[in-house]
């Protein structure tokens, strides 16, 4: 091989790689599109896979979704990286939209937390009802218990329950309390393997497949009500932000038939999703 | 039960049946890192070469801020590109961010230091021996770099190997400025990460059964091709 | 240039009476002022390379008649292939003065010299791409490279071996590709460092038989050997080092048959001297 078969070698190689990585992705990613800033509860539970091909099959309208927690998501929307999010902490979403960040936010959906801990149940919390007492078991016990850790929305609401509680976990950081800074189900695969509590939506634990020998402790609370809200990202803030489809879109999930697709979605026979708009 | 036989039944069925899924992912991973690995030999075999036979004041320093580079976590590398290709960053314009694109520039800047100093490390030995020859002859530097790159390309073939095996098998990065979007910017590794936050093992092992054979498989082919054309034009 | 090294223009008096040397000047080869020109005339004037304390080489006076065959002789660590780098311009000198012809030592006069290393140093091309590398490096266009190539090629008998890979041929072959390579520039002088050492005897006769024709050609060559019988086929004069010393320098003919130096006379008879 020559110095210039080498180089021409390289430059045609080269040249190709470029314009294949150049060239359109794939065909399904074609057409108009929007881009959702979302918490990770909902694409983990395979709500997405199943809603968003409905919604391209009837509007042309490819949705990508970014799932993230909720505490980056805002993050990535206050960035102007996105056009609309799906999100669930209330509060932290009122507050982004006070601020100017989001616009048009709007109830979607909720379910509910629960706490999952493993069979033996060392805290001795199974079947109670009363969140705040569960909690105070579990510190009182020093029995592991797995915080998201992340700003996420199930971690504010976990920050929230136990400020009620009067208890302040981080005392036990790195004991008994252990705060993963991952995803929920990074967490879940934490607390699986350790064998702790941990507080998660019911959603992604319906469809958690590594469920070891845990199970639902703590439910039915009406503290551990989890709201799910959709905005926009505020189009004058963001020149970027596609209002025109990002609207479509919510108004689609707000709509008496999106909401009939929400509720429609179940795994193992139980419902994910409960539409509330107002 | 979750165990690895049940996974490489999964990853078997999974390549048997030809999954669409499974190939779109496939092919833009392979897509990716192997875009990211042309321009990361672009800029880095001429650099490492560049380092071998150009000697200048701080050249000790260049060789060891590249070689700590290889130890850069992709997730650092992932920040950094987010920042800067975020709507609210300097590059926001380009509207790059969480498309395939954003993921090769990532990759270029997480594997172009490897390439360049594993290339110099590789290119040293041979201008070891050509040195004398070169200067005897009255050999350009720009030329004796051209000259080493195609000489060594053997033991370049390896590094390549090597930034794209760091390529490939990364997550940090691409997830960050990807955004592991379904049928956009969903690869090998970031699908793996998201069957694992399912809880779903079984698929998040399959699929880390297909990236090893695919990796294997590129390494053979490399292999293959060197030693047939290592026969023909000796090393 | 720092001062340390050479001076700026050569001694006045270049071929004054050397109080020191103790061989007479009538004795030595020298070039005749009207070859002294010629940029196959070197000259060394107080050459000196140190090392860690150490002097390697230091070599008062020395010039060289501008053609024929030099051989440079000598034990291991003489400092032979170092006297070759340096008036080759491949290494800088501690002190001293070189020139070839009127012309310093330097970029200008090492473009005009091939160097063929003991071991050849080939690249891990075809043997006609090793020829074309240099004829590029030079500026030729695609023509000359080709018919240079070619002829080159045939002159150490390796027309038949220009497409394949340098690096699998026989260590005699590499050798003669190495030769075509450096004789490919066209030198003006043609430095061999012990380049026959480890060959098959047709293949140091091949090689003996091409410098000596190079050198018939009007090419300077300067060749260090270990091999007497080599020296006295090839030589025209004879420089003995003897620990980074010039022992003497005499025409072939009266070198092998008196030696003036015991250096050189207890190498010839095959004892060592330290």
């Amino acid at each position: 091989m020559s110095v210039k078969s080498a180089i021409l070698g390289t430059a045609t190689a080269a040249t190709i790689a470029l314009s294949w990585a150049m060239s359109p992705g794939p065909a399904r990613a074609e057409g108009p599109s929007i881009l959702v800033q979302s918490t990770t509860s909902t694409q983990n539970s395979g709500l997405y896979d199943y809603l968003l091909p409905i919604y391209r099959k009837e509007t042309g309208v490819t949705v990508h979704v970014v799932a993230v927690g909720t505490g980056q998501a805002l993050k990535n929307g206050k960035n102007c990286d996105g056009d609309m999010l799906v999100v669930h902490a209330k509060p932290a979403e009122l507050k982004f939209v006070r601020e100017g960040y989001g616009v048009d936010r709007h109830d979607l959906m909720y379910n509910d937390f629960v706490i999952v801990g493993p069979a033996p149940d060392p805290a001795g919390i199974k079947g109670m009802k009363d969140v705040g007492a569960a909690l105070k078991k579990i510190a009182a016990s020093h029995a592991l218990f797995a915080s998201r850790g992340d700003d996420s929305g199930t971690n504010k609401a976990e920050m929230r329950l136990w400020k009620a509680t009067g208890i302040d976990p981080k005392t036990g950081s790195g004991g008994w309390y252990r705060e993963t800074g991952s995803g929920m189900g990074a967490t879940l695969n934490a607390s699986v393997g350790m064998g702790a509590y941990t507080l998660t939506d019911r959603s992604t634990w319906i469809s958690f497949k590594n469920k070891g020998d845990f199970s639902i402790d703590v439910q039915g609370d009406p503290r551990l009500f989890n709201q799910y809200g959709v905005m926009l990202i505020n189009p004058k803030r963001c020149a970027s932000v596609k209002a025109g489809l990002a609207r479509q879109f919510e108004d689609w999930l707000l709509s008496k038939h999106g909401q009939e697709v929400i509720a429609a979605y179940h795994v193992d026979g139980q419902q994910l999703f409960f539409p509330n708009p107002k | 039960m979750q165990d690895f036989g049940a996974a490489f039944g999964l990853a078997l069925h999974l390549i048997a049946t030809g999954d669409d899924n499974l190939l779109e992912i496939v092919v833009l991973s392979l897509k990716v890192s192997f875009s990211a690995l042309t321009l990361s030999c672009l800029i880095g075999l001429p650099l490492g070469a560049f380092l071998v036979v150009r000697p200048f004041w701080g050249r000790g320093v260049v060789v060891a801020v590249l070689n700590a580079m290889m130890g850069l976590p992709p997730v650092v590398i992932g920040l950094l590109v987010y920042l800067a290709l975020s709507r609210a960053g300097p590059m926001g314009w380009l509207g790059l961010l969480y498309t395939p694109t954003a993921m090769i520039i990532a990759q270029t800047l997480l594997i172009a230091p490897i390439v360049a100093a594993l290339a110099r490390q590789v290119l040293e030995g041979l201008y070891s021996e050509y040195d004398e020859q070169f200067r005897s002859f009255g050999i350009s530097r720009l030329r004796a770099a051209a000259a080493l790159v195609v000489d060594g390309r053997y033991g370049l073939v390896t590094v390549a190997l090597a930034g794209f095996g760091r390529a490939v098998a990364e997550v940090g990065a691409v997830i960050i400025v990807g955004g592991n979007i379904d049928h956009l910017t969903r690869v090998m590794t970031t699908a793996i990460a998201l069957e694992t936050s399912k809880g779903d093992l079984g698929m998040a092992l399959a699929l880390g059964i297909i990236l090893m054979s695919i990796a294997l498989g590129v390494n053979l082919a490399a292999g293959g091709l060197r030693s047939v054309a290592e026969r023909q034009a000796y090393a | 240039m720092p001062e340390r090294l050479r001076p700026l223009s050569p001694p006045a008096v270049p071929h004054a009476a050397q109080p020191k040397a103790k061989q007479a000047a009538a004795d030595r080869p020298e070039p005749s002022p009207r070859d002294r020109a010629r940029p196959g005339a070197l000259r060394v004037e107080g050459l000196v390379l140190e090392a860690q304390g150490q002097r390697l080489v230091d070599i008062e006076h020395l010039a060289l008649p501008a053609g024929g065959v030099t051989m440079v002789m000598g034990l291991n660590g003489a400092g032979k292939s170092l006297f070759l780098r340096l008036i080759h311009g491949l290494i800088t000198p501690s002190h001293g003065w070189i020139s070839w012809g009127e012309v310093p030592c330097g970029p200008a006069t090492s473009a005009t010299q091939a160097l063929v290393f003991q071991k050849p140093v080939l690249l891990r091309r075809s043997a006609a791409a090793n020829v074309d590398f240099v004829l590029r490096a030079r500026g030729l266009d695609r023509a000359t490279r080709r018919d240079r190539t070619a002829e080159m090629l045939a002159r150490v008998g390796l027309e038949g071996r220009a497409r394949q890979p340098a690096r699998l041929l026989s260590g005699g072959e590499q050798q003669r590709l190495a030769l075509a390579r450096a004789l490919a520039i066209r030198p003006q002088v043609l430095l061999l460092d012990e380049a026959t050492a480890s060959l098959d005897p047709a293949s140091v006769l091949a090689i003996e038989r091409i410098v000596t024709d190079t050198a018939r050609a009007g090419t300077k060559v300067i060749f260090i050997t270990h091999d007497i019988g080599q020296a006295r086929r090839l030589a025209d004069d004879v420089a003995f080092l003897h620990r980074g010393r010039l022992a003497e320098h005499r025409p072939a003919d009266r070198f092998f048959v008196g030696p003036q130096s015991e250096s050189a006379l207890a190498y010839l008879e095959g004892r060592i001297l330290l």
